[in-house]
């Protein structure tokens, strides 16, 4: 053991040793793995590529594991997830967090909305002691779900073994976006919307995880599909699903505005006075067009997709009265007939007759996820998202007609891209800047972290500008470089380098990485090609290689004693609330780090070098 | 001469060296743009959570008012300490807004009344999300207005890609200043620099001052000239001007280090902090309590603002904003809920202080929006777009409010 170990130390110096424009400091021979006579990529990087851009950065052993699979077979295996073991990340998840198996109607049922316990309260003649008690009991558990699932996010990327699952798994959130703070219901329906709607269909039919999407509690509250009803002109159906007449004329506008009589959603009469949090998502009737609209612009056909703005109505119209289920009786999806428009629509040339219920949504989806624009869509961002800031047409192309000719099948699809020429490019090798949530994991499985069961290294991601679940605006994070570089996030990213090599990630060590105990009194030199070499995939340009050798040579005895990882008071879960606004913190200063040096002050400059920052 | 620096080092050097094309365009971009007005700085304060307007600008000359508010509304002006403080014989100011009264009297405050977003949503979520992306209704608008402003119109010849043109005191960038052109957050000044020291910085520093150009390496130098920058602008040894004395609260200390900036001559053009504690369901309190609170921290912090920065008032607009106001009627727990037009204050040298803006709707039954609450009559855009040109010099304002049709001028500005 400690053999090899050596072994692989003095490879290191010998390759050092050797010189060259870049320090590579692999082990292993380049040799071009079989059936790949079209990457121009070395082997070493092919393994480098796969391992930044198809997992969430290498742990200590990946890169040996995936050499001795091989680069193809590798891949394949990532791409079915469902025979891939991963029993301890389930686990963990399953023993470390309270809130994130349940379903959103039983967590609304624990921790009823604050606006709710209000209401209830100024019915019965204003707050009690004990109501105060309930209201800050539902408040703490409206926090705890948000801080779960970022937690959990985290710690299966930085987990799982389905590392290609995740990946596409953070994409596909990211296309379907939603936000923690669009409402306080929101967050009952995160976990179920992460757990059971995106990953299990993330290397599926595209049409399915559409399907699982639309019909999901939070997307249906997030882009408020759940109150979009038809418009009083139109016709609605019956509780047996048949059509009856308009309603009467006058439109939005005529409905009393204190609610009295409304028919809600759930087919309920609405309080008459529903004041506080709920009057915020009081259902007005009428047709809300969000959903329909950012169905056709953001998640299927792109905003230059060729639909018109009474497509967008239209699409509308076919989903109104697809709503959630009071949480009283189970929550989940629930069409509504009595709501729902009934009138004939044409959406994209295709007609959907009058008369229908349910089947004129489903229809939408099926028409949707089948036009050529979705496939090129769909193909263009999962080719940004895995080769390049700006794919090649002809890529995009490719995976476009692989999307068409498999029905969407997004295992298929991003087969395509990833063993494509493209992906293996010369220039496609370290080409991408990673998003903060990107740094903040590959930080932690580079040196081995163990999951944090706290919030504290999830908001890390936050801090670095990516709060997990809190992306307002429904078009995602960028996921090009040049919208995730600038002063203040580079500044970020260097601070957070140094923060994790002062010992201050929860669950890392910043000695965690492979071989570092040999390396603690080993010279610079060797240090820095052994930090290179376990941190930047051995890779590193020559001037940043001469930075990390550069300055004192420390004894070990110098080194400050590791231990467990003190508490960082400034990395403290941020405040209850609106994902980041108002209540966070005081205005002070930043604690300081302590100082550090020898090895540890290699692994930090590794971390913060431009290197580092990319994938 | 700061700033200089900054060009020469920064922008100019960098785009010698064969940057990446977007990276390039970026630092570019502001070359070819018209100059705005040198000097010119926006603050913008955002109080999350709907502040309740008819508490904060009182219209005590109206009898619905206390019919509506038996418990929680504010007297009517007169000699005791706890009433309203008279502006204008209908409005008052909620009496923990006596800081800002003589700003009215100086004729360099003006607040807007009945003033938000045409939007009907009651839903702060969204109703933030419209008034910070300048489009209200749309949600698909990626950026927000003070972003677009910023990529439009570029800033003067020397002081363009200062890194601090546009700050937002905030953990993240909030929605306003998200976009395209390069805006700085920060939950303090001393966070902007390396936290680690001697050594191990100047070897970070390095490690972007080699290697070949390209995004990563420029962001990494104009970073640490920024920091620089604002190292030799000292802001540890701040003291303010004029024996101000901001509140301890986070929103105190956050204006406090937005007039350093402004300054220390980094070249802030645009500002933004916020405050929360303004979703007063219940028990929000009369003359005292829970707004009462909130509005002392509000109007001390502004009030210490505008006398630490002194003459420099000229050149700075202060806009305030809130995502709606609260309904006319006071509710069952003491409280009052989402409501619809709200209120608003521009404080500055160029303003046209010591009167009430905006057409007030009234509050009887008949007059209330969908029955409730306070009819809007000026559309936030007005209010942003005068400020927008009058003061900062934008000129493309269908760029920064798409389809929005500027009504008559308010006459906000001198």
């Amino acid at each position: 053991m400690q053999h090899t170990r050596w072994l692989a130390v003095s490879i290191i110096a010998l390759a050092a040793c050797s010189g060259g424009p870049r320090s590579s400091v692999t082990a292993a021979p380049e040799m071009a793995p079989p059936g790949s006579g079209d990457r121009e990529q070395t082997a070493d990087q092919q393994v480098a590529q796969v391992l930044s851009r198809l997992t969430f950065g290498a742990r200590p052993g990946d890169a040996e594991k995936l050499r001795a699979t091989g680069v193809d077979r590798w891949i394949d295996e990532q791409l079915h997830p469902e025979r891939i073991d991963d029993a301890a990340a389930d686990r963990y998840l399953a023993s470390a967090y309270l809130t994130l198996g349940q379903t959103p109607a039983a967590l609304e049922q624990k921790y009823l909305p604050p606006g709710q316990l209000q209401n209830q309260a100024a019915a019965r003649g204003g707050l009690t002691r004990a109501d105060s008690a309930k209201l800050r009991e539902s408040q703490q558990g409206l926090r705890q779900m948000t801080m779960e699932v970022q937690s959990a996010r985290v710690a299966r990327a930085l987990m799982s073994e389905r590392q290609l699952q995740e990946v596409v798994t953070d994409f596909w959130l990211n296309h379907f976006s939603v936000y923690e703070a669009k409402g306080p219901r929101e967050r009952y329906m995160l976990g179920e919307y992460e757990n059971r709607v995106i990953r299990p269909n993330a290397l599926g039919k595209f049409r399915t995880l559409l399907g699982a999407v639309a019909k999901s509690e939070a997307m249906l509250f997030y882009l408020d599909n759940w109150q979009s009803q038809a418009d009083s002109a139109r016709p609605r159906l019956n509780a047996a699903g048949r059509a009856v007449a308009a309603a009467g004329r006058g439109g939005r506008g005529a409905i009393g505005a204190g609610g009295r009589g409304v028919i809600s959603p759930l087919g309920t009469p609405v309080a008459p006075v529903a004041p506080g949090q709920q009057m915020a998502q009081r259902p007005r009737p009428g047709l809300n067009e969000n959903y329909g609209r950012e169905l056709l612009e953001l998640h299927t056909l792109g905003v230059d997709g060729g639909y018109s703005q009474q497509d967008v109505i239209n699409a509308a119209r076919a989903l109104t009265g697809w709503t959630i289920r009071g949480a009283q009786q189970g929550g989940g999806f629930n069409f509504v007939p009595q709501v729902h428009d009934a009138g004939e629509k044409v959406l994209l040339g295709h007609k959907l007759a009058a008369g229908r219920g349910i089947e004129d949504g489903e229809d939408v989806l099926d028409i949707v996820a089948r036009q050529p624009a979705t496939a090129k869509y769909i193909a263009f961002k999962l080719a940004r998202r895995f080769v390049s800031d700006t794919p090649s047409a002809a890529l995009v192309a490719r995976a476009a007609a692989t999307f068409t000719r498999t029905d969407g099948d997004i295992r298929e699809t991003v087969r395509t891209i990833v063993t494509s020429a493209e992906f293996f490019a010369r220039r496609a090798y370290r080409s991408k800047v990673k998003s903060p949530f990107e740094v903040v994991v590959s930080a932690a499985r580079v040196l081995g972290a163990q999951p944090d069961p706290t919030v504290r290294m999830a908001a890390m991601v936050g801090q670095l500008g990516q709060p997990i679940y809190g992306h307002q605006a429904p078009n995602g994070w960028p996921e090009t470089g040049d919208q995730w570089m600038n002063t203040g996030a580079i500044l970020n990213r260097i601070n957070f380098g140094m923060t994790v090599a002062a010992g201050r990630l929860p669950g890392a060590s910043p000695m965690g990485f492979k071989d570092s105990d040999i390396l603690q009194t080993a010279t610079r030199e060797l240090q820095a090609d052994g930090v290179i070499h376990a941190l930047l995939g051995g890779d590193a340009s020559v001037e940043t290689r001469a930075v990390l050798i550069s300055g004192e040579n420390p004894l070990a005895k110098d080194l400050p004693p590791m231990g467990d990882p003190p508490s960082d008071p400034t990395m403290q879960p941020p405040a209850a609330g609106r994902g980041g606004r108002g209540g966070r913190g005081g205005g002070g200063g930043v604690q300081p780090l302590p100082a550090i040096r020898g090895l540890q002050l290699v692994v930090g400059l590794a971390l913060g070098s431009p290197e580092f920052q990319r994938r | 001469m700061q700033r200089r620096y900054f060009v020469k080092s920064g922008a100019v050097a960098l785009a010698t060296m064969g940057l990446s094309p977007t990276f390039l365009r970026r630092m570019t971009f502001g070359m070819e743009l018209p100059a705005v007005q040198k000097g010119k700085v926006l603050v913008c304060l955002f109080q999350r959570g709907a502040a309740d307007a008819l508490n904060v600008v009182v219209p005590f000359g109206e009898r619905a008012y206390y019919q509506l508010r038996p418990a929680i509304a504010i007297p009517a002006p007169t000699s005791a300490a706890r009433s309203a403080l008279d502006l204008d014989g209908f409005f008052g100011l909620h009496p923990s807004l006596a800081p800002l009264k003589p700003l009215w009297d100086r004729g360099l405050l003006a607040p807007i009344h009945a003033v938000g977003s045409p939007s009907n949503t009651r839903s702060h979520f969204d109703a933030q999300d419209y008034m910070e992306s300048g489009t209200p209704d749309v949600k698909g608008t990626t950026d927000g207005w003070l972003n677009r402003y910023l990529a439009a119109s570029g800033t003067c010849a020397e002081c363009e890609v200062s890194p601090f043109r546009a700050v937002a005191m905030a953990p993240q960038t909030p929605r306003v200043l998200q976009g395209s052109s390069p805006t700085v957050a920060m939950d303090a000044l001393d966070q902007f620099a390396v936290r680690t020291g001697g050594d191990a910085a100047a070897r970070l520093e390095s490690l972007y001052r080699t290697g070949s150009p390209d995004l990563v390496h420029g962001s990494g130098r104009e970073m640490f000239d920024a920091v620089k920058m604002l190292k030799s602008a000292d802001p540890q040894r701040y003291q303010p001007d004029n024996g101000a004395e901001y509140p301890r609260s986070q929103f105190g200390q956050r204006l406090r280090q937005i007039a350093q900036l402004i300054k220390s001559g980094v070249g802030l053009e645009v500002a933004f902090a916020d405050i929360g504690g303004w979703d007063t369901h219940v028990n929000q309190g009369g003359v005292q309590g829970q707004l009462a609170a909130r509005l002392d921290d509000f109007a001390q912090s502004i009030a210490a603002f505008t006398t630490d920065m002194g003459d420099k008032m000229e050149n700075v607009v202060v806009l305030t904003m809130s995502e709606f106001g609260r309904m006319a009627r006071q509710n069952g727990n003491g409280g009052t809920d989402h409501g619809h037009a709200g209120a608003m204050f521009v404080i500055g040298g160029g303003v046209k202080g010591k009167k009430v803006y905006g057409k007030w709707p009234g509050l009887a039954p008949e007059q209330l929006f969908e029955g409730r609450d306070l009819a809007l009559t000026t559309d936030f855009r007005t209010v942003f777009s005068e400020i927008a040109t009058g003061h900062l010099g934008a000129t493309k304002l269908d760029t920064l409010f798409p389809g929005f049709k500027t009504g008559p001028r308010l006459g906000l500005l001198g």
